[in-house]
């Protein structure tokens, strides 16, 4: 067997009796079982007596917030393939935890899980856990009575943990047990039952005779759980992650001039599902494939599928500062609800403003010069108005050509979709 | 090269993968999500590690195990997130963890409106962790500070070991800009650094001139320790009064003694009356309001804060000493103001604030000027 990790400086600081004295021994015994020197493990110990485990041992070690030890544990683990991380929490830890935990088992990464089980809050007063039983009597007061001790094993397996195993903290072998469990590749948890002298029993009689014979009452937690069986997380993450491939957005080179210079505001107002946002990118593409500056600043509800979806879009050939629009150059209304989000804003539009609008959506009066566009005459479904609407916007040449919309529309969309927008743009120039 | 096209939080992403970020970990939630999506597609094709957490607790912790692994972890948030990061803040800062987290603030308080912007955090940033030590917030105002901002702020986690925080905003964070990220000048990369003599090392050991202690990972050859509670120079708790008060002051100076090497600002100084103070988002219509002033021939001075806590006290004190009359500007009630008033607490510092999901026309901040 390798030498002791037991840090000689530090002997546990246990109250007499604290079944946690016999868990770090047994720990020691396992660690040197596997023959694993200290800078190849990693202890993550919880908050209360748990989570004293870290410095007993000459071992890497992280000491972190009450429930949060897995989670260490798993950034721990991911940096570091190599390490044996091991996690020791209290009954505690489970409830304050309890994400963490389930979110462990799910994810089948290689750690090992130590819960030394007591039944109570040890470090701060007895008070009632997610494993007390409700006959107990703890410094909870009634509490306890009232709600259902959770069988962690129980739990860990229906979350999908791959080896779950209950113990108690005085049966022989448990070294053993501890150092299966650190063996096996994959989420292992141990549910050590245990003794604390100093809260648990002095109201409540518990014996290892008393614990062994519970025990046998529960439903078996031996081990490995074959339903749950699968690869593990980490491997399965690098071989996942060897496959993708890196992507940069893309650079837009210019490759035509602007039809004019100057700052051109364009504000884009429908609802969601006309593709109001693709729009606004296209827009702002085309703009960039002539050298210009764009910003699109994006308005929607927090749904999907419903609800007014407005664009807001600045070309420029100059520095743009501020990207929300005062006074637009061009408006799109292609909704009601669109439209009404910025009802204000029609009042100050200039003469020169150009409206192109849909048949059906109406504004409030203004002074801009309004171009009503027919989609059903065009035969342009509701998906396609926004883009329908930039056709028309080319056509008339002012701020973008059919040319840079074009581009853009190839640097936005590709195959299918692609060609059924191109389709489209010849179909609503040529018939509007 | 050409531009691209990109929002503030995949800038963010890009800078994050500039600067050799190795971890990330995040939880969905709008405006910040499109950060975890960017880093979903660079990280993990560049040998990273990037996961989705069951929690924004969870998130963070991911990242402050990975960060002690020695990787450069970064998480990303909006304000309901940053509120349960808050105790992992308090670990990070206190026991000096590298981590580089991303506040794309929306509208508070609380749930709030997720689509709507504001700089509603900027106190809670700088005082979210439990015993108020500080950490570093830089604040962008466009998609290149976001890109810039991102790569300075894991340098300055990695020189400083604490907590950076990126202030962004989501009217930042999800507008998009035409940028040349390649055409800027980008920072050296900066990594934490390991003892000369790892046999003696002892993690958390400072000296006369070592006031950020040396780096190794957990996992690497020499056993490491790291703990959330009060330590001594060897990683194990201490109840020494003196040791605990060296530490806790320790942890303010080296980072408020510092922040002159690391005064981020962008300034346009004026010969005239008025200087407005401002930064993030809001700073955009400042430059144009201050465009305007100048056109219309009565200019005003632009002072544009990008690192906000350590507070910059000497920059403040230092551009604002020419004008007669201060005006800060901010999207919120009133928070970086106290500050500034603080600071100049010999002159009178006027304050515009607002707070309605809209962003701050450079109309309004005429008026402001105008005294309207
Ligand atoms: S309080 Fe209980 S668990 Fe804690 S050391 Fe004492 S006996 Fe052990």
């Amino acid at each position: 067997m390798a030498d002791s990790l037991l840090n000689k400086d530090r002997p546990p600081v246990f109250c007499p009796g604290c079944s946690h004295d016999r868990i770090t021994g047994a720990l020691d015994k396992a660690f040197r079982k596997l023959g694993l020197p200290g800078n190849r493990i990693a202890i993550v110990s919880d908050i209360g007596c748990s989570g004293l485990f870290d410095t007993f041992f000459h071992t890497h070690a992280l000491h972190g917030l009450h429930g949060r030890a897995l989670t260490y544990a798993a950034g721990i683990k991911l940096a570091r393939p190599q390490l044996q991380v091991v996690v020791t929490m209290g009954d505690g830890g489970q409830g304050i935890g309890g994400a963490h935990l389930l979110a462990a088992c799910r994810r089948n990464l290689n750690l090992t899980l130590l819960v030394l089980n007591n039944f109570n809050f040890g470090m701060t007063g007895g008070q009632f856990s997610v494993t007390t039983p409700p006959e107990a009597r703890v410094s909870s007061g009634f509490l306890n009575r009232l709600e259902r001790p959770l069988d962690i094993c129980r739990v860990a397996h229906s979350a999908g943990a791959a080896y779950v195993k209950r113990c108690s903290s005085y049966q022989s072998g448990l070294a053993d047990e501890i150092a299966e469990a650190i063996a096996f590749d994959g989420f292992a948890l141990l549910d050590i039952w245990g003794i604390c002298p100093g809260r648990y029993i002095r109201q409540n009689p518990l014996t290892p005779k008393i614990i062994a014979e519970k025990m046998a009452t529960m439903p078996p937690a031996d081990g490995i759980v074959e339903e749950n069986q699968r690869r593990e997380y980490g491997s399965l993450y690098r071989q996942a992650a060897g496959e993708q491939t890196f992507s940069q957005p893309e650079s837009i080179a210019q490759r035509f001039q602007p039809p004019s210079n100057g700052r051109h505001e364009i504000l884009l107002l429908g609802d969601a599902g006309q593709r109001i946002i693709s729009a606004g990118e296209v827009l702002c593409l085309a703009g960039m494939s002539a050298g210009l500056q764009a910003t699109q600043k994006n308005e929607y509800n927090i749904t999907v599928l419903r609800g007014p979806s407005i664009s807001e879009v600045i070309l420029s050939n100059e520095p743009i500062g501020f990207t929300s629009l005062a006074r637009p150059d061009i408006v799109i209304a292609l909704s009601r609800e669109g439209v009404e989000r910025r009802q204000s804003l029609f009042a100050d539009l200039q003469p020169q403003t150009l409206i192109l609008k849909s048949l059906d959506t109406n504004i409030p009066p203004c002074a801009g010069a309004t171009q009503a566009l027919d989609f059903k005459k065009l035969g342009v479904k509701p998906a396609d108005r926004a883009l329908a609407a930039l056709a028309v916007l080319a056509k008339n040449g002012t701020i973008i050509d059919t040319d840079m919309l074009r581009v853009a529309l190839r640097l936005r969309f590709s195959e299918k979709i692609l060609a059924s927008v191109l389709e489209l743009v010849d179909r609503v120039q040529s018939r509007s | 090269m050409a531009p691209q096209f990109i929002e503030g939080n995949e800038a963010v992403a890009m800078g994050a993968m500039r600067a050799g970020c190795g971890f990330f970990a995040g939880y969905p939630i709008t405006p910040a999500t499109t950060i975890l999506n960017a880093m979903l597609r660079l990280l993990p094709a560049a040998s990273g590690v990037c996961i989705q957490g069951e929690d924004e607790i969870a998130s963070i912790g991911y990242c402050l195990g990975a960060s002690m692994s020695g990787l450069k972890s970064m998480t990303a948030t909006s304000g309901p997130g940053i509120s349960l990061y808050s105790e992992q803040i308090s670990f990070a800062a206190g026991s000096e963890i590298p981590i580089v987290i991303v506040d794309v603030q929306r509208l508070g308080p609380s749930t709030g409106s997720a689509t709507r912007g504001a700089d509603g955090d900027i106190q809670f940033l700088r005082w979210g962790n439990s015993g108020g030590i500080p950490v570093i917030v830089l604040a962008p105002v466009d998609v290149k500070d976001c890109y810039l901002l991102t790569i300075h702020a894991f340098n300055l986690a990695e020189e400083y070991r604490c907590p950076v925080f990126l202030a962004s905003n989501k009217e930042i964070g999800m507008t998009k800009e035409s940028v040349d990220l390649s055409a800027l000048m980008v920072p050296e990369i900066i990594d934490r650094r390991p003892p000369i003599d790892s046999a003696s090392f002892q993690p958390f050991q400072v000296s006369e001139n070592l006031r950020i202690p040396y780096f190794l990972p957990i996992g690497g050859d020499v056993p490491v320790r790291q703990t959330s509670s009060t330590h001594g120079p060897d990683g194990y708790i201490t109840t020494d009064p003196d040791q605990i008060s060296a530490s806790q002051w320790r942890l303010k100076k080296k980072l408020e003694d510092a922040v002159e090497r690391f005064t981020f600002y962008d300034e346009r100084a004026e010969d005239a009356e008025t200087l407005v103070i401002t930064y993030g988002v809001t700073a955009r219509a400042a430059g144009d309001a201050a465009n305007l002033c100048r056109q219309a021939g009565r200019p005003i001075g632009l002072l544009v804060v990008k690192t906000l806590w350590p507070v910059p006290e000497k920059l403040i004190r230092d551009k604002t000493a020419p004008y007669r009359r201060v005006v800060v500007v901010e999207m919120n009630l009133g928070q970086y103001v106290h500050e500034i008033r603080r600071i100049l607490s010999d002159r009178q510092v006027e304050f515009y604030g607002q707070m309605d999901g809209r962003l701050i026309t450079p109309a309004t901040i005429m008026e402001v000027i105008d005294g309207r």
